[in-house]
């Protein structure tokens, strides 16, 4: 259930009020959340005064969860229960982590995701996300000073359906409606274009904590064309710190370290990291907890080596990007630096040299993704701004499906436009055969092995029939925020067929109901008023929205489809009206989706008759007559 | 309503790739899923459907191949069949050379070749284009056929030369 909009019950909002909506960058390393307010968008600051919230979460002795900085202190003396870069997790299962440098103590859950135990008990990337969203919803409403309509979450251009879902379902668990889930160099491109009224081809290089992401954009008169976008969701600045930190160890001849002296000389090797941006060498000095004293000096050059193949490793990405789209390194107008990692100068050199152009980097890269979903986040909650900006934005990878000798037929490809919906028809090759399974899966490789699976679908209540007299027609859908769905149906006999979806490393719906459940503990009565006001809410925009329709399109109605319509309204307003005691959510919930089921001919013609009139008027000579 | 009729282009295969984009983000302004966030479902259904027929309206018609096997179909003609595919004797050998090019370019490890590979399928699609133009002007649909399928097979050949260029970078 999606609250759209801040009123009362039984009162719809002042159709300009301003709806509260913000865009929340969740990244590997750090997090913000930001805004637009009087048509300028700004990330919103913590009590100290802070912008960035570290994605630390650490959960207390005494049954407390600490987010960002104070968790972060403590990190090095409680490692194990101090959970940072949590993002690298989500949508992964065990074997797919290198736990060598990892101080959790994991939970194998043979082929789903992980999962870490701490001292609250077992936790779930999910969940572990859901405390950095949780801040920030908090730190947003207070300097707001109103509940929240929703937010736009940025993901990883490169980030798959697992990934994707994931991030999700911590969003449901922390209690925000996603109005998008946005790919962060997208964002980028819209603070950046915006800002900069940009027209062209355009490049964002995103080098965040732990994933590297390259997109090629095509910005024309507000709509920002996706044309390719390529990656790799295991590469960032992370893994520049852990090169400083194997050399660290190297260099002063240390034993292989314990989980709390991992964590402080990791530390230690980010700190070096960022003082090297802007001096030519750093001083590294510790003290292990066994006693051992850590001093080294690490210069510039010896970093720019330890480094170098992972600079290159963003290249291979970045050409795959311009061959997708067909384009040349002469064909980019300019090339936008997203991430605090794009601080590097080895960074910075190696883009320079590559596209034989300087970067752009006038706006701060830590805060460019924040600020873009802030914008996006703002349009889509329905906050007229000047620019009628569009987005279009493609799926990173493609989906496929497995066949014959564990070989993936791509039903989907890589860069296709979303959202996106392809067919694939099925029969049977037994007799009497009512049930089947396919396996999805998504990636660029011929073999099932290569491939990431996505999820196992069982489709049950297939009509018995001769082999081969079934015709199943399968169609995936992935929708504007880049997820999955999947729908079936056998055509002779016209018979739906059932679903059961596994997803491979995603949360089951019992299991994110069991999450939300032990996180509320609202007596029962609460929750169906709570129910009951979401419910009428709900109601009273769909009515709003339907008389609107109805002023402006009557026309495309004949008086019996009037009628219907208006039978169904009456009955949703006898609903919403019942006297106090006898209202209902579930009869409220019931007419509304009556009433949305009455309007979907009137919704697909409306629909029809705004596409003809854009099309109409400006290229009237290119029509044939 | 087909393709060409959503975009409101004339049914022609030598169509006006300008219009066709210009057309193609006026219907995604006024249908694409983000300008109905906060709409009821019927809306949403609606915006899904003609937003996902856009997108799959504009891929066919934007690439040559597949928008000559579109207009084909129209006709009740299947260009692409799995069980037909029948090729004047001329073009497998020459698919055949293609392929042999790309797989020695790739034990050589040369991408400059492969490279040039891919600019002289470019040209070769060029003519063919050309050839279709015409062929579908005057309603030559048997050599249109064929024109239709050689475009797609080269397509696969360029999707193969990229791959392999892929794997050597």
């Amino acid at each position: 259930m999606a609250l759209l909009q801040i009123s009362e019950p039984g009162q719809s909002a002042a159709p300009h009020q301003h709806k509260l909506a913000v865009g929340i960058d969740l990244g590997t390393t750090n997090s913000l959340v930001a805004t637009v307010r009087s048509g300028l968008s700004s990330v919103l600051i913590d009590d100290d005064g802070h912008a960035l919230l570290p994605s630390v979460v650490r959960y207390l002795p005494n049954g407390d969860v600490e987010v960002g900085y104070a968790a972060q202190a403590a990190q090095s003396q409680d490692a194990a229960n101090t959970i940072i870069s949590a993002k690298r997790f989500m949508g992964r299962g065990l074997k797919d982590i290198d736990v060598s440098l990892q101080p959790y103590h994991f939970v194998d859950n043979n082929d789903e995701m992980l999962q870490i135990e701490t001292r609250a008990g077992i936790k779930s990337p999910v969940e572990i996300s859901a405390e950095i969203l949780k801040a920030l919803k908090n730190r947003a409403e207070k300097s707001l000073g109103g509940e929240l309509v929703g937010a736009v979450i940025t993901v990883p251009a490169y980030f798959d359906d697992a990934q994707r879902q994931a991030t999700k379902d911590a969003a449901r668990l922390a209690g925000l409606n996603v109005l998008r889930l946005l790919n962060e160099p997208t964002a980028a491109a819209v603070a950046y274009g915006l800002d900069n009224a940009a027209e062209g081809t355009y490049v964002i290089y995103d080098l965040g904590g732990g994933t590297f992401d390259i997109s090629i954009l095509r910005l024309s008169k507000g709509v920002f064309e996706v044309l390719a976008t390529n990656g790799d969701s295991a590469l960032g600045g992370d893994d520049f710190d852990r090169r400083i930190f194997c050399w660290i160890l190297e260099q002063s001849k240390c034993k292989p370290v314990n989980a709390q002296d991992t964590r402080l000389l990791l530390t230690k090797a980010r700190e070096a990291k960022e003082w090297l941006t802007d001096h030519a060498s750093a001083q590294i000095t510790s003290i292990l907890s066994t006693g051992e004293v850590v001093n080294v000096s690490l210069s510039t050059k010896q970093f720019n080596e330890l480094t170098q193949t992972l600079v290159a490793k963003t290249l291979n990405p970045t050409k795959k990007a311009l061959r997708d789209a067909s384009l040349n390194i002469e064909d980019i107008k300019g090339v936008v630096l997203v991430g605090g990692a794009t601080r590097m100068p080895q960074i910075r050199l190696a883009v320079a040299d590559f596209f034989k152009q300087s970067p752009l980097t006038n706006l701060d890269p830590d805060k460019i993704v924040a600020l873009g979903a802030a914008i996006q986040a703002n349009t889509l909650a329905g906050n007229k701004s000047g620019a009628d900006l569009l987005l279009l934005d493609v799926i990173p990878l493609s989906l496929g499906l497995e066949t014959m000798g564990g070989l993936v037929e791509k039903i989907i490809p890589r860069n296709a436009t979303l959202p996106i919906a392809r067919a694939q028809e099925f029969t049977t090759f037994k007799d009497g055969q009512t049930a089947m399974s396919i396996h999805v899966l998504q990636g660029e490789r011929e073999l099932v092995t290569d491939c990431r699976s996505l999820a196992r679908f069982e489709l049950r209540g297939i009509p018995p029939m001769v082999a081969g007299a079934a015709r199943i027609r399968v169609t995936f859908t992935v929708d504007a925020d880049g997820l999955l769905s999947v729908s079936a149906r056998e055509i002779a006999s016209n018979v739906e067929a059932n679903i059961a979806v596994k997803p491979s490393y995603g949360l089951s719906e019992e299991q994110i109901l069991a999450m939300l459940k032990s996180g509320f503990s609202a007596a029962e009565a609460d929750k169906q008023a709570r129910a009951l006001a979401e419910a009428k809410v709900d109601a009273e925009s769909l009515l709003e929205a339907i008389k609107n329709a109805l002023k402006q399109d009557a026309d495309l109605l004949n008086n019996q489809e009037k009628q219907q319509i208006k039978a169904k309204i009456d009955a949703l307003e006898g609903n919403i009206h019942a006297g106090a005691g006898n209202a209902s959510s579930d009869a409220i919930i019931k007419a509304t989706e009556a009433l949305n089921a009455a309007t979907e001919d009137f919704a697909a013609r409306r629909m029809d008759a705004s596409v003809s009139r854009a099309l109409a008027g400006k290229n009237l000579d290119s029509l044939e007559i | 309503m087909n393709y060409f009729e959503l975009f409101k282009l004339p049914q022609t295969f030598g169509l006006d790739v300008a219009t066709l984009e210009s057309n193609y983000r006026k219907i995604q302004s006024e249908s694409h899923p983000d300008r109905f966030v906060a709409a009821s479902s019927a809306e949403k259904l609606a915006s899904m459907q003609t937003a996902t027929l856009a997108n799959e309206a504009y891929l066919t018609l934007k690439s040559a191949g597949l928008r000559a096997a579109y207009l084909l179909s129209l006709q009740g003609i299947v260009a692409i069949d799995e069980k037909n595919n029948q090729m004047p004797a001329d073009f497998l050998m020459q698919q055949m050379d293609w392929r042999e090019e790309i797989e020695d370019a790739e034990n050589a490890h040369d991408v400059s070749t492969l490279e040039n590979l891919l600019a002289e399928i470019e040209i070769a699609g060029k003519n063919l284009q050309e050839s279709l133009k015409s062929q579908f002007q005057n309603n030559h649909l048997s050599e249109a056929t064929e024109s239709a399928r050689k475009l797609i097979f080269m397509d696969k050949v360029r999707a193969d030369i990229l791959k392999s260029i892929e794997k050597l970078d």
